[in-house]
């Protein structure tokens, strides 16, 4: 993975430009030092690490502007981050970067529930919005498996999924407005908490732009009111074809469940051990939950079990308390920390048509057995949003980059049979280099006419998402302005 | 006037932008001139017809932009599923006549009233292939409901009303359609009340699918969907929390259910007269102010008071009586006056309709795809 060359006339004015930060936003908020800029040189995709020229932390959509408009004015690239748990790099910094965190913005500005919103600021947790309605009864529905610690201005970059969003759908889903920063330090309001925008829905629009349009401070978030109950079952089948045909059926059976989770052999055995979760010995597993009154649920349960039976399930395991709805999502929960234990792994994020499953699924194996290298399957089966694990081991030489092979033939398998090469992490530098798998220029140079309406100097993280040789001219542009 | 150029493929589309010498009118089914039928060479897209893909079991369906909207339930509801936006018909409102094309409904994001439960158009759309203003054609999105590959140009192009592409095909993800429903009917509240209630029991986890008030009549729905036995519950429920309001009555009826929810969605309160009709987006609990503020108009609240359809004489000034209010109103059926002097939709403020004039002049550098509808 290459980054741009750093632009010497920046790293040249380091110290001017770092005297302007501080004058803007406050001695202690400019951090230049070089032990200290260590912190910010990576997020959660840590192969990758280059330290920023500083780092600035804002409290206020102000200071956020007023930061925006010393870089914009000096020419200094910025690279906005939320809680630095991307795995796609989308926070990774590069080394003429001021990297411009938004931890300090963290409070929740209101609580509406005759609306049903939440405003808050983009540093808060996405756990912490529940956190902060579930008392009454409300929660906010988008749950990435970071939820304890990624921020929700990163959330609204990538537009992250979770577990659940069959039914409650991703962040674009559940945001209504919020308050963007453009990188000429502009302030802009879009949408509120009213449901449809006036005019074109620039909300959509820069909701998974992955910070390359403006710095989101502020939003608005839809919460819902709390089900009465859920519960989950556990269905272990022979083979994954059967479990991929178990899927289609509750779904063709008009059943819509909360979350729908598939393992594959090897991760159910890596979890087992790990966690001891109690789960069979299976060539596949899905764990499906429900939602509902008890009457509810028993209703739902009782046809999805009816539509299991009928592909002869090796074990079917209806939970009947909380402690074993626990036990049941305790391996799911715990796979990534299973897989740790084994090897260094990378967690892919490609999303197919769920018909396509058993066929991508025998596929994967195969590309395994011809790289060397096990991998794990555990993902979303109800919205076809796959998390093949590769493990590898970091410390022999050559091995991330055969893993780095192997999972671009997976995301190219991905797009081959109508998907997509990321469904809730994001392009980042990660697939970066794949996007011309999936688009034709026609299609690319329509999302960088974007990016050239809203940062004209192409400032903002613009060593993301578009493959550099595609977007070089237009970050040419900006290092001639610099050297003019 | 011209004939309309009626081409029938997406290189046909994108031959016939491409050989435009000035303003083009883009048009499905021709049934929504919303904004008032516009000067330039129309163009239809109702030859690109077709279902391309359904898989069921993934709830993915792909259509051509021609394809009627009737066409798509009717192959939804063989396997018992349905869009879940509820699409709006708007042929009552403008007295049109033809067909409704899917294309038409992503182009206006006209959403019905399970819009305030489950979402708009722009929430169910996967991916577009539209054709730009320099017959440029481009893809993005996909089929499948988890993707945040690129930029999101789906939700761009969904409600910009042609004005930035001429759309060719489009994606969605479906639901399975309800096996029952009842609609739950409380009399006599006023606006305020009839919010106050609708909020209550969209705090429920009943899952209520509409929440509408006619001012008129004084009457408050609500809608529920699901299982049999699940609807009888909820119904049972909901009159519990809706006790503070009144006594509420629950009606099981489907077909009276879908009549009541279909008048709400295509606005049948507004068909046959000659008011101007304004389509008004607020936050839900400012519903009953911006019926205080046009006292007179014959107004039907729904998203639990979030969209307000007004009624008004020709010529009322709509935005200036609205006022402070947050959110906005769009001029969605008026007279040839109340065209000349109010814009169809709410003028933006700076910077943002620099950020959408930007946006226009990328996509359609020439100015020729409904040059004028939004700006």
């Amino acid at each position: 993975m290459e980054l741009p060359a750093p632009d010497p006339r920046v790293i040249a004015r380091k110290p001017q430009i770092v005297a302007r930060l501080r004058a803007a936003i406050g001695e202690a908020n400019v951090i230049d030092d070089e032990r200290e800029t260590r912190a910010y040189e990576c997020d959660a995709l840590a192969a990758y690490k280059c330290p920023p020229l500083c780092a600035v932390l804002p409290a206020s959509t102000g200071e956020v502007a007023a930061v925006l408009t010393v870089c914009h004015e000096e020419g200094v690239p910025v690279v906005p981050r939320g809680a630095g748990t991307s795995l796609a790099g989308g926070a990774l910094p590069t080394a003429d970067a001021v990297i411009l965190g938004v931890a300090r913005l963290n409070r929740v500005l209101e609580t509406d529930y005759p609306n049903r919103t939440i405003r808050v600021e983009t540093g808060r947790t996405n756990l912490s919005v529940t956190g902060a309605v579930e008392e009454d009864g409300f929660f906010y529905a988008p749950d990435p498996s970071s939820q304890l610690a990624c921020a929700i201005a990163g959330n609204i970059a990538m537009n992250s999924g979770g577990a659940h969003c069959l039914k409650y759908g991703v962040t674009t889903n559940n945001l209504l407005g919020v308050t963007m920063v453009l990188m000429d330090g502009t302030v802009v309001e879009l949408g509120g908490a009213h449901l449809d925008p006036a005019g074109y829905d620039l909300l959509g629009l820069i909701c998974g732009s992955e910070g390359q349009l403006g710095v989101v401070t502020e939003a608005t978030l839809r919460i819902l009111p709390k089900p009465e109950g859920a519960r989950p079952v556990l269905i272990g089948f022979q083979s994954n074809e059967v479990a991929g045909a178990c899927v289609s059926d509750i779904i063709k059976a008009g059943l819509l469940p909360v979350a729908i989770e598939f393992m594959d052999r090897p991760c159910i055995r890596a979890v087992e051990d790990f966690s001891g979760a109690g789960y069979p010995d299976c060539a596949a597993l899905l764990i499906v939950e429900v939602e509902g009154s008890e009457a509810e649920i028993d209703e739902q349960l009782g046809l999805i079990k009816q539509i299991a039976r009928k592909h002869d399930p090796v074990e079917l395991r209806e939970s009947a308390s909380a402690a074993e709805s626990a036990a049941i999502w305790l391996g799911r929960k715990s796979a990534f920390g299973a897989m740790g234990r084994i090897n260094d792994y990378i967690c892919l994020d490609g999303t197919i048509p769920v018909s396509e499953l058993p066929f991508v699924l025998k596929r994967i194996g195969e590309l395994s057995e011809h790289y060397g290298l096990d991998v794990a399957n555990v993902f979303h089966a109800g919205d076809g949003n796959m998390h093949p694990l590769i493990l590898f081991n970091a410390n022999e030489p050559g091995q991330l980059e055969t893993c780095e092979a192997f999972g671009a033939d997976i995301l190219k398998l991905c797009v081959e049979v109508g998907g997509c090469l990321t469904g809730e992490h994001g392009v980042g530098v990660e697939k970066r280099d794949l996007m011309t798998a999936q688009f034709a220029p026609a299609d690319l140079e329509a999302q960088m006419g974007v990016k050239d309406v809203f940062d004209p100097a192409w400032l903002l993280n613009a060593a993301k998402v578009f493959p550099l040789d595609v977007s070089a001219d237009r970050r040419a542009a900006r290092r001639g302005a610099n050297a003019a | 006037m011209l004939d309309t150029l009626a081409p029938d493929s997406e290189a046909a589309i994108s031959e016939a932008i491409r050989a435009a010498d000035g303003p083009l009118r883009i048009e499905g089914g021709g049934t929504r001139p919303i904004g008032g039928l516009r000067d330039g060479q129309a163009l239809s897209v109702a030859g690109h017809a077709g279902v391309s893909l359904y898989e069921p079991g993934a709830l993915t369906l792909v259509a051509r932009a021609g394809t009627p909207v009737a066409e798509i339930e009717a192959v939804l509801a063989a396997e018992g599923q349905a869009l879940p936006f509820e699409p709006v018909d708007h042929r009552g409102l403008f007295g049109t006549a033809g067909r409704p094309t899917i294309g038409g409904a992503v182009a206006t994001n006209a959403s019905g009233p399970r819009r305030i439960a489950v979402g708009a158009v722009r929430d169910f759309l996967l991916g577009v292939r539209f054709v730009d203003g320099t017959g440029t054609i481009v893809k993005n999105g996909g089929r499948v409901m988890k993707n945040v590959t690129g930029y999101d140009l789906v939700k761009l192009l969904c409600g910009s009303h042609g004005t930035l592409g001429v759309l060719t095909e489009v994606a969605f993800k479906v639901l399975p359609a309800p096996a029952a429903q009842a609609t739950i009917a409380l009399e006599g509240l006023d606006p305020t009340g009839a919010v106050a209630a609708m909020a209550a029991a969209m705090a429920s986890p009943f899952e209520v699918s509409g929440a509408a008030h006619d001012c008129a009549a004084g009457r408050t729905l609500l809608r529920l969907e699901g299982f049999e036995a699940q609807v009888v519950y909820r119904g049972e429920r909901l009159e519990e929390v809706l006790a503070p309001f009144g006594s509420a009555v629950v009606d099981p009826d489907a077909g009276r259910g879908a009549e009541t929810w279909a008048g709400i969605r295509d606005m049948a309160r507004a068909h046959g007269t000659d008011e101007d009709i304004w389509r008004i987006s607020v936050k839900p609990s400012d519903g009953p102010s911006v019926v205080a503020a046009l006292a007179g108009a014959r107004c039907v609240m729904d998203w639990a008071g979030g969209l307000v359809t007004a009624a008004v004489p020709p010529g009322t000034d709509v935005r200036t009586r609205l006022g402070g209010i947050p959110g906005h109103a769009t001029l969605l059926r008026g007279g040839e006056e109340s065209r000349a002097r109010f814009a169809a939709f709410e003028p933006e403020p700076e910077p943002v309709a620099r950020l959408t004039a930007g946006l226009r002049a990328r996509f359609d550098p020439r100015g020729v795809l409904n040059p004028g509808l939004m700006g």
